[in-house]
């Protein structure tokens, strides 16, 4: 059972053609701007598109915000020792338990400790980015821009030390040709 | 009848075949694009065949492609032979409807005159009216046949909807029918090359402006597209099709594309001159100020079907721009603007034409 609902209209908008052709007036206008664009693309003309708001996703990107959080990354010291003291902040305020560090001990006991292990499971992260606020030497960023993580197994979403560290291992090769193929043209 | 009658009538219907099927498959790109243009966006732009994107344009081979290979679904609780037969009476009907379509006046071959028109029957609106009815029944039978309460409540919307319009979609061009003295297509097109005080082409919009506006809801509401889209309902029930897949849903799309082309294509005919060109005769342009240019048989039959071709074409634009402008309306807002508003409208422009037809005729 329709709910009838009063509304006050005016006679013109009673007769509802009006307002259908003046809504098609504003869909026909916009047609108009954007065909004129196109074909002024079509010969090479270089703000053709310019009314489209569409990105051409994998071949342009949207600029991100630098505050955006992507995907995680270690940072290290002039000599590439982590900068990483396996304090476990990051690891403790974690609420999505996705960091795993195994400490170790360098053999220069004044030295602080180093991470034998430093793993993300980025299936878990919430990418919530406590782990880069509590972190006290400013190991761990979300800064490098990356935002397609999938994989099509879960085991390959264990991000290792050396990977977050150096960009090098096992998932180098990928990360680099998505890197690539982003570029930032728009 | 010789042997140039059969081959003339198979030319005319392989035209016509080919004119609606390729109009029908370039549809589905036509939408996305068109709504994209119309949306400040891109639309289908990929698809490529070694590189080549040509805008696009593969789109509805990857279309052809996906859905002949796609797994042909028939549920195990349908009936499978009024499954497979619903899509069949939907695509015949609405195909055969288009075999009184005239694109070009006559063709001379042979010293004899042949009319650009599958069939000229003298019942040719009827014709058209009668398979317009028809096409009920693919839509019925699909929702019967799917046995699925989304299906059977949109075959009851398409029925309720499409016989509610029906009544004004033959009221609003009797109109036109009697303003002509005629119910054959191509005679209601040749009527309209003649000129209104020697300068103005008399096409149907002159002589009907309410009706062509009522002709305009009313075949919008038959093609059973969006702001009439009842028995779809994309976002609600999916329709009578729901439990179609593969090439069988195709064909009902097909179908619904098909009903565009004819709705845009009897628009023209009705209340645009058809293939009329403003003051081409059979031998060439006559216009208002004598001036004339001769031009040959067959260029002329060219222009006309032409002129037939880019009116129907404007027609599809039209329709689109109206199927992705407005919002649909809800079932009861669909019967109450049928039966309520557009049929009285109908009936009192009948009436009107009627008695200013027969006051104004030639000799009272």
């Amino acid at each position: 059972m329709a709910i009838k609902v009063n509304r006050k209209l005016s006679p013109i908008h009673e007769i509802y053609i009006t307002e259908v052709v003046r809504g098609l007036w504003i869909t026909a206008g916009h047609f108009a701007r954007n065909m004129f664009g196109h074909v002024l693309g079509l010969f090479g003309a270089k703000y053709g598109n310019a009314t489209t708001v569409t990105v051409q996703y994998p071949e342009a990107r949207f600029p991100i915000s630098e505050r955006y959080r992507t995907r995680h990354r270690l940072l290290t010291h002039a000599d590439g020792s982590p900068r990483c003291v396996a304090c476990m902040c990051c690891e403790t305020i974690c609420p999505a338990h996705c960091i795993y560090i195994v400490a170790g001990e360098y053999p220069d006991r004044r030295i602080e400790k180093y991470p034998v292990r430093f793993e993300i499971d980025l299936a878990r992260c919430i990418w919530c980015g406590f782990c880069v606020e509590a972190c006290p030497e400013d190991a761990i960023r979300m800064d490098t821009g990356i935002l397609e993580t999938a994989e099509y197994d879960r085991s390959r979403m264990f991000y290792q030390k050396e990977f977050l560290l150096h960009g090098t291992g096992r998932y180098e090769q990928e990360s680099g040709a998505r890197r690539q193929t982003g570029g930032d043209t728009q | 009848m010789d042997w140039t009658f059969w081959i003339v009538k198979l030319a005319n219907a392989g035209f016509i075949l080919a004119f609606t099927l390729g109009i029908a498959g370039l549809l589905g790109w036509v939408e996305r694009k068109q709504s994209a243009v119309m949306q400040d966006r891109i639309g289908a732009n990929r698809a490529p065949i070694f590189g080549l994107k040509l805008i696009g344009l593969f789109h509805p081979i990857a279309d052809a492609v996906k859905s002949l290979t796609k797994e042909d679904w028939v549920p195990p609780f349908a009936d499978r032979k009024l499954h497979f037969l619903a899509p069949v009476l939907s695509l015949f009907t609405i195909l055969a409807a288009w075999s009184v379509v005239p694109f070009g006046d006559m063709i001379r071959i042979g010293g004899k005159t042949y009319n650009l028109q599958i069939a000229d029957l003298h019942v040719g609106f009827l014709f058209i009216f009668a398979m317009a009815s028809l096409g009920v029944y693919g839509v019925v039978v699909a929702g019967v046949a799917s046995n699925n309460k989304y299906g059977l409540l949109g075959a009851m919307r398409g029925m309720a909807q499409m016989i509610a319009y029906e009544v004004s979609f033959g009221l609003t061009l009797l109109g036109i029918c009697l303003l002509f003295g005629s119910l054959q297509l191509d005679d209601i097109v040749r009527a309209q090359g003649t000129l209104i005080g020697g300068w103005l082409p008399r096409w149907g919009i002159l002589l009907q402006p309410i009706g062509f506006i009522l002709f305009l809801v009313t075949a919008v509401a038959e093609t059973r597209r969006l702001p009439f889209d009842t028995p779809e309902g994309e976002s609600e029930i999916i329709g009578y099709f729901v439990e179609y897949s593969g090439m069988k849903f195709v064909v009902f799309w097909m179908s619904e594309f098909i009903a565009v082309t004819l709705a845009a294509a009897l628009i023209a005919t009705f209340f645009f001159g058809g293939w009329q060109v403003p003051f081409l005769m059979a031998d060439g342009f006559h216009f208002p100020g004598g001036a004339t240019i001769a031009l040959p048989h067959a260029l002329v039959v060219l222009l006309q079907v032409a002129a037939f071709s880019l009116k129907t074409l404007f027609f599809i634009w039209f329709l689109m721009l109206v199927r992705w402008t407005l919002p649909r309306f809800r079932f009861d807002q669909v019967m109450a603007l049928g039966w309520k508003n557009v049929l009285p409208l109908a009936m009192l422009n009948l009436a009107l034409t009627a008695v200013l037809a027969y006051l104004i005729r030639p000799g009272a």
